[in-house]
């Protein structure tokens, strides 16, 4: 009676092991399943090539682009949005300029990495030339002024009337000088 | 295996004596003992640094402690109140109460159950310690968010390794609790004859196993984008803060859940004893029980609706939460009915059961208020939900913990704790509680955003009410290490079935309980 107790307790402690293992998988399955899930609902964040506009315009609308731009941490640098509001009608093809100075007195890569708000304009908001979309590197004390170049799409919901851009510059120097 | 059996009873058969037989025990009224006292401790830990931020929102601008520090001190409080004082004390109950009520001589894996409980300690000794480090500890908030936990110091690290490895004795423990609870009950108890917070802690138990190693990955997660190079979060190298929160909150919201069942657990025990009435509705409290652990799996993005998720995802959050009110209507409901026309006494427990049901409640209608997407999207990170949670946590979780403690203390001590210090402590604590909490719900409606050191001036009478409550509530506690030792040393002897009331097999062993029970099986019927 002890014995066969024992082994069913094992045999059960077991099963629950094996439980927990697969939910540790799941927990890191849900990694490549959230990329997908983003990039078919058109939400990636990531989204970092050259797109094509449509072609056609909406003169009837106007929409409102803000621009924001931001350092991530320890990055000593200036970086600002030199239109930070321009109003466009959809699917005219507009060129905003961000500057940024390397205060560093060092060489520094740096990534730029999108984030709209809201979100769900992200589909609708085509960028055909952006400095996101490489990795840039700075002189000591190099000033630049960097383009975009965008078309807000025709078929954007009615109700989003105002997009925010927003660019976070990453310093990527000791990533990128490891890889050579 | 008989012999090996009959021999460990013979180093065992008395209580071993002196200090040291706590490193080594298996007993699983020790272990159980251990937990209380580890959460005990953890609860004053926690609840210090709680003053310490309620000091410093007592008036408006910097007095005490600088933001960093007051960052640091709302982490480790939660970090230190869910996984130090919460969680442990319900291990705690599992442990003395399950072999007990299931009539079990022990827990299935007495030598892992020793190793579970050991874990804790240097756990909480890295998340404690973790302020003594350069930089103090981690800022980040509990939900250890990127990017700033990726920017942290080594305090990060720490509580990222506090995490494992209180996850790894959660997972050890609720496999022990799992195994003892199907395969050793007493002959003849069906599973649909359990006490219902043996159902509870099983439920419990597979929620801890399938969650855990979720957070698990998360944090190792973590800890590979700060030292080894991977981008799972890092937005600079392509990765996405945002998936963090999603894995995180696929732990974070069964998690809260399994803070709670466990006291529905207990206040189904305190109830039926004090109102003279079998339990109302046994079998849709199962039902119920198992159908909250089920759509905790599937509400996790109600915490996020402020991230940008699509109106159909905010939409299914929403529904999929508000329906968590039904199941637990239920529960409330059959506490209610369990009480009506009985012949009810207001013992202390009793007491803690009853401002469980009421502020809990109260707890839980907040929440639904917060299931709304609109409403949510104006409340979300203000006092609001900082009082909805500790309604939830504090006048739900720590008051079955409490009430619970009233009402097993002459089990486990054989002494009847001292009634009316009891009394004044429910009192004390049930009032100062709604001092405290009670007006950051107005704080929240009007705008006073969480984890903030400083706040506008107009909010500082509500402020000023929930520090003094803050403060009573704080030191009301004393009270109850006072009784809790005082019921140890002596007090009125105890009957095996302390309460005219009582049901269940942990009653008709004496009082206290011998160290060792149930070695055969006990009659249940």
């Amino acid at each position: 009676m002890n014995a066969s107790l024992a082994d069913r307790n094992a045999l059960l402690a077991r099963k629950l092991i094996i439980i927990a293992c697969v939910m540790g998988c799941f927990g890191l399955a849900l990694v490549p399943f959230y990329r997908q899930i983003c990039e078919a609902t058109g939400i990636s964040q990531s989204r970092v090539v050259a797109q094509t506009a449509s072609g056609s315009i909406d003169p009837t609308r106007d929409v409102t682009v803000e621009f924001v731009a931001s350092n991530s941490n320890g990055l000593g640098w200036t970086f600002e949005a030199l239109n930070p509001i321009v109003q466009v009608h959809p699917g005219v093809v507009t060129t905003v300029r961000y500057r940024v100075v390397n205060n560093t007195g060092r060489k520094v890569i740096a990534q730029a990495v999108p984030s709209y708000a809201p979100s769900l304009a992200a589909p609708y908001f085509k960028k055909l030339k952006c400095f996101c979309f490489d990795q840039q590197t700075f002189a000591p004390g190099e000033a630049r002024d960097m383009q975009v170049v965008f078309v807000v799409e025709p078929d954007l919901p009615t109700d989003i009337s105002r997009i925010s851009l927003s660019y976070t510059f990453f310093d990527i120097t000791a990533e990128a000088g490891g890889k050579g | 295996m008989e012999a090996a059996h009959a021999h460990a009873h013979d180093d065992h058969h008395h209580a071993p004596a002196g200090i040291g037989r706590y490193f080594t025990t298996t007993n699983h009224k020790d272990i159980g003992s251990m937990y209380m006292w580890f959460s005990l401790i953890m609860f004053f830990v926690g609840g210090f640094m709680a003053l310490v931020i309620r000091a410093e929102l007592f008036q408006p601008g910097i007095q005490i402690v600088n933001p960093d520090v007051f960052n640091q001190l709302t982490t480790i409080h939660a970090l230190v109140m869910i996984f130090g004082a919460v969680m442990p004390a319900f291990v705690g109950y599992a442990n003395w109460q399950i072999p007990l009520m299931v009539g079990a001589s022990d827990m299935a894996f007495a030598r892992m159950n020793n190793w579970s409980f050991w874990l804790m300690p240097p756990a909480a000794a890295l998340l404690v310690g973790s302020f003594l480090v350069p930089g103090g500890a981690a800022g980040s908030g509990w939900t250890l968010y990127p990017p700033l936990s990726i920017q942290g110091g080594i305090s990060v690290d720490m509580t990222i390794l506090a995490v494992h490895i209180m996850g790894a004795s959660s997972i050890m423990g609720s496999i022990n609790i799992i195994t003892t609870i199907l395969n050793m009950r007493a002959p003849g108890m069906t599973l649909m004859r359990m006490p219902m917070f043996v159902w509870t802690w099983l439920i419990t138990a597979y929620l801890l196993i399938a969650v855990m190693p979720v957070l698990a990955g998360a944090v190792t997660m973590l800890l590979t984008d700060r030292h080894f190079g991977t981008h799972f979060f890092n937005a600079a190298g392509g990765g996405d803060p945002t998936m963090f929160m999603h894995i995180f909150w696929f732990f974070g919201h069964p998690e809260v859940y399994i803070m709670i069942l466990p006291a529905f657990g207990i206040i189904s025990h305190i109830i039926p004893t004090f109102a003279r009435k079998p339990l109302f509705g046994y079998a849709s409290m199962v039902y119920a029980t198992a159908s909250i652990a089920l759509l905790s799996f599937i509400v996790w993005g109600h915490h996020m609706f402020t991230v940008g998720m699509p109106a159909a995802g905010n939409l299914f959050f929403m529904y999929a939460t508000m329906l968590i009110a039904v199941p637990t209507g239920v529960k409330v409901f059959n506490w209610i009915a369990t009480l009506w026309k009985g012949s009810i006494t207001f013992e202390t427990p009793m007491l803690f059961a009853i401002g469980f049901v009421s502020l809990f409640t109260i707890g839980g209608f907040s929440g639904l208020v917060l299931a709304v997407t609109p409403v949510d999207i104006t409340l979300h990170n203000t006092y609001y939900v900082v009082a909805h949670f500790h309604y939830v946590l504090f006048s739900g979780a720590i008051f079955s913990i409490m009430g619970g403690a009233y009402y097993w203390l002459p089990k486990w001590t054989g002494h009847m704790y001292d009634e009316t210090l009891g009394k004044v402590h429910f009192w004390l604590t049930a009032i100062s509680f709604n001092i405290t909490f009670f007006p950051q719900h107005f704080l929240g409606l009007a705008g006073m955003p969480r984890r903030i050191p400083d706040y506008a001036p107009q909010f500082t009478e509500f402020n000023q009410i929930s520090s003094i409550g803050a403060f009573l509530l704080g030191f009301s506690q004393l009270l109850f290490l006072y009784v809790v030792i005082k019921c140890i040393r002596g007090g009125v002897k105890a009957e095996a079935k302390a309460w005219e009331g009582a049901e269940g097999l942990e009653w008709t062993v004496p009082s206290p309980a011998p160290y060792h029970t149930f070695e055969t099986p006990p009659a249940f019927h």
